[in-house]
């Protein structure tokens, strides 16, 4: 049987429907609050997160979000039996959540680590730090930027 | 590949140190475009180990969101005279190595 002029229309018209699926599945290109709290559970588990121990220095007002100075402190006497295993931190809206983990271990002496990292619009930063008794504590900062990383063209 | 190492020299034992390491990398994120549309793939170092005399003392993921040039300060405690080796890993077989030494007395 030949194809019809409607048939032929019908079936044209549902391919164009499929095909534009694939553009509204693109990823985000900035991180979501979900995608934040999906990456902090891939950490913590199901453990509960609370706020205190940890330190998070980082300036409030960052010019250049290329380069931006953070250092993460845990109040602990870092002895054999109580210690922090590991600081990890996140962030919001760059294009992934992970910014850095960092393990330590009782022969560190001092919970405290320090980088500089880069971040690509004003945006919560959260450091959490694992215990050798496997709770779970964090801190939240919040960072202005007035020059974003990460997405910018290369010239 | 070059790396700048700062760990004090000398060290009474039970001494906290602290050790600060600087590479040299790109950190290219992965997430840019050139200006005719083109991404730019990732290139990044994704781990940084310390060993003080052959154990771990101190390890490091990273994700594209670690500035260019890796900077990583750190502490441990000075426990013996000996050697700390410093390990960068990253994307396309990226490694480099360093090592400074201490004298602990």
């Amino acid at each position: 049987m030949p194809t019809t002029r409607r048939q032929f229309l019908s079936i044209a018209g549902g391919v164009a429907a499929a095909g534009s699926i694939p553009i509204v599945t693109l990823r985000p290109l900035e991180a979501t609050p979900a995608m934040l709290t999906t990456a902090i559970r891939n950490v913590v588990g199901e453990a509960p997160v609370r706020t205190g121990k940890v330190k998070l220095d980082i300036p409030p007002l960052v010019e250049n979000g290329n380069t931006v100075p953070m250092t993460v402190s845990v109040a602990s006497p870092m002895t054999a039996d109580d210690y922090v295993k590991s600081i990890h931190v996140f962030n919001e809206k760059n294009p992934q959540p992970n910014v850095g983990n960092f393990h330590l271990g009782p022969s560190s002496g001092r919970a405290q680590i320090s980088t500089r990292i880069r971040l690509a619009d004003t945006q919560k930063v959260v450091a959490i730090a694992r215990l050798s008794d496997d709770t779970f504590w964090q801190v939240t900062a919040e960072i202005v930027v007035t020059l974003a990383a990460c997405t910018e063209e290369m010239n | 590949m070059a790396a700048l190492i700062n760990v004090p020299a000398k060290a009474k034992r039970g001494d906290i140190i602290e050790i600060r390491t600087l590479t040299s990398h790109i950190m290219e994120t992965g997430f840019r475009h050139t200006a005719d549309g083109a991404l730019v793939p990732r290139d990044i170092i994704t781990s940084f180990t310390c060993r003080y005399n052959g154990t771990e003392v101190f390890r490091a993921d990273l994700f594209p969101a670690i500035a260019a040039n890796p900077y990583l300060s750190f502490f441990t405690v000075a426990k013996e005279s000996g050697k700390f080796e410093f390990e960068w890993i990253g994307d396309n077989g990226y490694s480099s190595s360093a090592s400074a030494s201490i004298t602990v007395e």
